[in-house]
């Protein structure tokens, strides 16, 4: 759209921008950037900014190494943290080839293309995580952990030092067009959560992508770490994002049926049922470290069991209690997805695996009644409930033995996420643990 | 675009710089009376220590009948300087000066001149929107907006306290072929809520089971 264009530009000159970020994400979710100065902004929503893609984390191999950032201009906003005499912005960049055409290796491309999908069916696809996270005296790996304060869920004490942080985060988050629906401190010592307002899953991924840079710059700021990681200390709830959504079509929350027991549309259970046929083959994107599988499978909040449920926190899917003439909020939680996850991803994932359950009219099983916290194995494999992978390297093979999401994310993506998964599951099995040191050094 | 307003020295001090550009002033430094030439709404001179430079240049303006009403910006051990001068200036405001208030002066002096006002602008209780430059403020402080959120603070802006459906604005704003529905609209309230920080937050009101107003409610005024 060109006016967005000239607006930006337009922008960027009465502000006085100095520096203007174009903004990435690599296969993995780290976000990458680059700095131009005002004057080749125009240069680049023509032509886009030519760098070397090998690089970046799972983009080009060294043979065709160059790509495009080519800024997407409706994903402006100045950083309200720029000193103000020397304003600076950023901007969502996608990746394209030379040629201009989608660079398979871009995730936002991903991303794109689910919701292209979703769009051709007529839906858009809303999305509302709850990012959780813990803030750390310092983020050296050799030091014992020092949580910044003992509280608790939702806890409003003076011993909560990360209150005016997380106050001061969420008013930048604000600043810069993030809504935030709420944030308290978590169950854990010095855990933190903050929910974002729904929003298309595009903008989303970008918004949890930016949000996990405020966090960290300023925790940073004030000589604390902030960090994503799903599980950092032993025997507390790790770090989440469970992840609301929901499908329109146009006005129409496609989810909602008034005649329905549940108030849930036949859409809406199909789309349930295809997370649920497919939840091992996500697992992989949705739970991508090592660490992720010390969380989930463990209780806390986490689940174990690939089951659906109203109102029971231990299933993977939960459809969240909508109150009365609230309707159109109507939508499911996925639970397994942890604050380390890749958004772009991640949401392309859960996305794929709803639509097929859509495609293939999957029909819904029945929900689970009881506390599965509380189910051991053998009672959850009598009812016929499967487990989510207990470790990355199951969920490797599930991503890998899966037709849907090597669809999804692209053989490019695919092929090179398992390759540079299987490395980081191999180095984790030969390093000896302190499990193992204080369990058997000296038993044997 | 408005006539503009005349400022000497060039260039001028800082402060009146920031102070111009803030209020949206179409502003020009001229360093010579001889230079300006065509219509200009009014003068800002500043008189500093060398007065005679500053009387001088008013002088030379007014011989030359271009009918420029002048501000003078004067320190206040300099006022005995005024006297006897009333026919060089119709207005003039003590250093170091007010910023609202030399701008309401610069407002007025503009009012008199005839010669039409500032860009257009969409004022509403702390809110401003330049339609030309697309900049945007609350409460003197500039706001950040995307291209969609700023289209849609200004159609609403345009009619304050009307209610509009989400639809109507989605049509308005984003045009009738936008895929999305109408939850586009509300996404884009919510952010422009966030960005207006929550003491004007309530700028923009759910009206429930319709749409969304922007301002008081035409019974509230």
């Amino acid at each position: 759209m060109e006016p967005q264009k000239d607006y930006v530009l337009r922008m960027v000159e009465e502000r006085g921008v100095r520096l203007i970020r174009l903004w990435f994400t690599d296969v993995l979710g780290q976000l990458k950037s680059v700095a131009i100065s005002p004057a080749e902004l125009a240069d680049a929503f023509d032509e886009g900014l030519q760098f070397d893609g090998s690089a970046i984390d799972g983009f080009s191999r060294v043979q065709e190494s160059d790509v495009l950032a080519v800024p997407d201009a409706a994903t402006f906003e100045l950083l309200p943290w720029a000193d103000p005499d020397e304003p600076s912005g950023r901007i969502f960049c996608d990746i394209c080839n030379p040629d201009g055409t989608p660079f398979a290796g871009d995730p936002r491309w991903v991303l794109r293309r689910a919701l292209a999908k979703a769009a051709d069916r007529g839906y858009t696809f809303y999305a509302a995580p709850e990012v959780e996270f813990f803030y750390f005296s310092h983020g050296d790996p050799n030091q014992p952990l020092v949580p910044v304060d003992n509280a608790s869920y939702f806890d409003l004490t003076t011993v909560d030092v990360a209150s005016p942080l997380r106050k001061r985060t969420i008013g930048m988050l604000e600043a810069m067009g993030i809504p935030v629906e709420y944030s308290f401190h978590e169950d854990s010592p010095s855990q933190h959560e903050i929910d974002l307002r729904y929003t298309e899953a595009l903008s989303m991924a970008d918004n949890v992508m930016t949000l996990r840079l405020v966090v960290r710059k300023l925790a940073l700021d004030r000589n604390l770490h902030a960090t994503f990681m799903p599980k950092p200390l032993n025997g507390v709830q790790g770090s989440g994002m469970h992840t609301h959504m929901s499908l329109f079509e146009n006005d129409v929350n496609a989810f909602y049926d008034a005649d329905d027991r549940y108030g849930l549309s036949k859409t809406a259970k199909s789309f349930i049922a295809g997370l649920l046929v497919h939840a091992r083959e996500i697992t992989a994107i949705t739970n991508q470290l090592v660490n992720s599988y010390k969380r989930l499978g463990v209780g806390d909040e986490a689940p174990t069991f690939v089951s659906w449920a109203r109102n029971n926190r231990s299933a993977l899917v939960r459809v969240p209690m909508v109150k009365a003439g609230k309707e159109s909020s109507t939508r499911i939680e996925y639970r397994a997805l942890d604050s380390a996850a890749n958004p772009y991803l991640a949401f392309s994932a859960v996305l794929a695996a709803g639509l097929k359950g859509l495609e293939e009219g999957y029909e819904l099983p029945a929900e689970a009644a009881t506390d599965l916290y509380t189910t051991s194995r053998d009672e959850a494999h009598a009812t016929g409930l499967l487990e989510l992978p207990m470790s990355l390297s199951e969920a490797l093979d599930e991503l890998e033995a899966s037709p849907l999401m090597a669809e999804v994310l692209g053989e490019h993506i695919h092929e090179w996420f398992l390759r540079n998964k299987r490395a980081e599951y191999s180095q984790y099995r030969q390093e000896v643990t302190s499990f193992e040191l204080r369990r058997y050094l000296n038993t044997w | 675009m408005n006539d503009p307003l005349l400022v000497y020295p060039d260039p001028p001090p800082l402060e009146l710089v920031r102070t111009l550009d803030l209020g949206n002033w179409n502003w020009k430094a001229i360093g010579n009376a001889q230079e300006p030439e065509g219509r200009w709404v009014g003068a800002v001179v500043v008189v500093d220590d060398d007065t005679e430079d500053a009387f001088g240049f008013c002088r030379t303006l007014k011989r030359r009948g271009l009918d420029i009403p002048v501000l003078l910006l004067v320190s206040g051990n300099l006022l005995e300087e005024l006297e006897m001068r009333d026919d060089l200036f119709v207005d003039f405001c003590l250093t170091p000066f007010h910023q609202r208030e030399l701008d309401a002066r610069l407002s007025h002096l503009a009012w008199r001149s005839g010669t039409g006002l500032r860009p257009e602008l969409i004022e509403y209780g702390p809110l401003v929107l330049n339609v030309e430059t697309y900049q945007a403020s609350i409460s003197g402080k500039p706001l950040d907006l995307t291209y969609m959120e700023y289209e849609l603070l200004k159609f609403l802006a345009n009619s304050p306290g009307k209610v509009f459906t989400r639809e109507t604005l989605l049509s308005r704003v984003w045009g009738y072929d936008y895929f999305g529905g109408a939850r586009t609209v509300d996404v884009h309230v919510r952010r422009l809520r966030a960005k207006l920080g929550e003491e004007n937050a309530g700028l923009l009101t759910t009206v429930r089971s319709v749409g969304y107003r922007f301002g008081l409610s035409r019974w509230e005024h």
